[in-house]
């Protein structure tokens, strides 16, 4: 267990690595069963890309081309219209999405290096109490804290909509961050180091600015893209804490793509919009996002 | 021992402010939320409400529409993990030799996860179009050009339970499969090769390397799939929103009916249900936030 768990950036590694060539000792496949092996991959591959095939050919589609038996077709004639269309109404979602997924991501990495840091190598009696405590918060069902935490933010006076959302997914992430954190700190920084920073009398914060700070750059990148695509992603805060007139996007597309006359082509448009941001980070930044999965192999 | 304070002080201090936090918005609020469950509190008006013990979690578990929704997500969960852990398993078994384009199969087979929930679910309501054979729609229209149409099925909306369920599953497998291959991928690149040698010079087979010397090194990582992957499933939300909409009896789980709930502002009978879930998720997480502690402390 502690496989993932222990080592983030090991882990992450091992996915990346290519296995070793194995010598003379042959690795036991013969020619044909590679052949079935590749025909295999390539079946899945084409499997799981079904459901992109037909999303971005609808999108692009006239609302008269959308029938039953033209479904699988590609569009009689192309247009940009359902994409205008999901446009229009999601831009404000989206504009209120990204002003909330970034402060939120960047400010729970901070909280989550900080903590992750005491806890792998600043530690004090009782740490892992501490460490179970927190973690646990990770696991919960938010509908046990959703009814009280709006009660919350009532009686506070926040402003509903993206105030609320950022402090909610804030502290909610939390703890998948000191966790990420913890075992990043655990496997790349080695206890002599901040043992003789002690000796030579640095205190917490100076070893934290002069040596943690500066190696924890891939932390932190996995952390913000974590962080990021699951604030985006998220749909249950946005539910009950938010209302159409200021949600995130993920709102907006339940809007858009629900009601009694659904326009498929701009609700497929709306779908591929709404996921752009998540996946252009995952394409730029996929070796990362792995990076982000091995530790939150704990998180759901 | 002033000069020990003065050492971890600094450090127990950093983590005073998110012990607070999460004091009050995890382990406070859930004490609130069990607190209202135990009320009368059936309307969303303020005022003193009347404590009735566990007159609301009786009341729920004799309801048939609750366990009706505790069956769908029993079935929900089986369907997801099974499914999720079988092309999890599979493709981490066809890459794990390494093939040419490895990172390409890698990426396709992971991008789903980085997807919302409600956008896939928009994409699969969609897709599970219950119409058949003339007019099919979706899936059921693709298995008709291919000629595969003994396989259309109405999906979610017809039959029983655990075809409905199945159907709402298929999205969640499409999403996170590839999360469990990348899981299993790690595990056998994890393994040192040389464990692999010796049982090949050993004259093991295939079938038996990988049954006697391979899978016994993944059982960790099988066992945290299953908790990530059931504890998963026991929160599915989303995607039941999106494909079906909140108001489905054939499709109903808790989480689904605390939402329908507090819709009604039955503020007592929601809380009630969350907090059943949240009971069901702590039976399976605890043991496993305990052991995992635990095996780091002994690092």
């Amino acid at each position: 267990m502690s496989t993932e768990v222990a080592a983030t950036g090991r882990a992450a590694a091992a996915v990346q690595q290519k296995p070793r060539k194995h010598g003379q000792i042959a690795d036991g496949s013969t020619r044909r069963s590679r052949t079935i092996r590749y025909a295999l991959l390539l079946l899945f591959l084409v499997v799981v890309l079904i459901p992109v095939y037909v999303v971005l050919v609808t999108s692009f589609k006239t609302s008269g081309d959308t029938t039953a038996a033209s479904q699988w077709s590609l569009p009689k004639t192309w247009t940009l219209e359902p994409w205008s269309k999901a446009w229009d109404v999601l831009q404000p979602y989206m504009i209120r999405s990204l002003s909330l997924a970034i402060p939120a991501a960047i400010i729970s990495s901070l909280i989550g290096s900080a903590n992750g840091f005491v806890l792998a190598r600043w530690r004090f009696p009782g740490a892992n109490i501490v460490f179970a405590f927190i973690l646990f918060g990770m696991f919960i069902p938010y509908q046990a804290v959703m009814l009280p935490l709006r009660t919350t933010f009532t009686e506070l006076d926040i402003t509903r909509g993206v105030p609320t959302l950022i402090i909610a997914h804030c502290i909610y992430g939390i703890p998948i961050c000191t966790l990420i954190f913890r075992n990043y700190y655990a496997t790349i920084v080695p206890n002599e180091i901040i043992e003789s920073a002690r000796v030579d009398g640095a205190g917490l914060i100076q070893t934290y600015v002069r040596i943690i700070l500066p190696i924890s750059i891939s932390g932190f990148v996995v952390t913000l893209i974590w962080q990021f695509t699951s604030v985006w992603n998220d749909f249950l805060f946005a539910l009950f804490l938010t209302q159409q007139n200021n949600g995130p996007v993920t709102l907006g597309l339940a809007a858009l793509s629900g009601g009694q006359k659904v326009d498929y082509a701009a609700s497929m448009a709306g779908a591929l919009i709404t996921s752009f941001p998540t996946l252009l980070v995952y394409i730029l930044l996929g070796r990362w996002f792995i990076g982000g999965l091995m530790a939150g192999a704990l998180k759901g | 021992m002033h000069g020990r304070i003065r050492t971890w002080g600094p450090g127990a201090l950093v983590l005073l402010p998110t012990v607070l936090l999460l004091g009050y918005f995890v382990y406070g609020l859930i004490a609130w939320s069990f607190n209202t469950s135990l009320t009368d509190r059936h309307t969303a008006r303020k005022g003193p409400a009347n404590y009735v013990g566990f007159e609301n979690y009786g009341n729920l578990f004799g309801e048939d529409r609750f366990l009706n929704s505790l069956k769908n997500l029993g079935v929900l969960t089986v369907a997801f993990i099974v499914g999720t852990l079988i092309f999890g398993l599979l493709w981490a078994l066809l890459l794990e030799k390494g093939v040419p384009g490895e990172s390409i199969f890698r990426s396709v087979y992971l991008f789903p996860m980085a997807i919302s929930m409600i956008a896939s679910g928009v994409v699969w309501g969609w897709l599970l179009n219950p119409s058949q054979g003339e007019d099919a729609r979706g899936l059921n229209r693709l298995f008709e050009i291919l000629h595969l149409s003994f396989l259309e099925n109405p999906w979610w909306t017809a039959g029983s339970r655990w075809t409905t369920m199945a159907s709402i599953a298929m999205p969640a497998v499409w999403q996170l499969s590839g999360y469990i291959m990348a899981l299993f991928l790690a595990g056998f690149r994890g393994i040192p090769p040389e464990l692999r040698e010796a049982a090949r010079v050993d004259g093991a087979s295939e079938f038996k390397l990988y049954r006697y010397v391979l899978f016994p090194q993944l059982s960790p990582i099988a066992l945290s799939a299953l908790i990530i992957l059931g504890h998963m499933s026991l929160k599915l939300f989303d995607l039941i929103y999106a494909i079906t909409g909140p108001n489905q009896f054939r499709t109903e789980v808790p989480a689904i009916y605390m939402w329908n709930t507090l819709l009604r502002s039955d503020m007592a009978k929601s809380a009630a249900i969350a907090i059943v879930m949240l009971a069901v998720v702590a039976v399976l997480v605890i043991p496993y936030v305990a052991y995992t502690v635990r095996q780091e402390s002994e690092e």
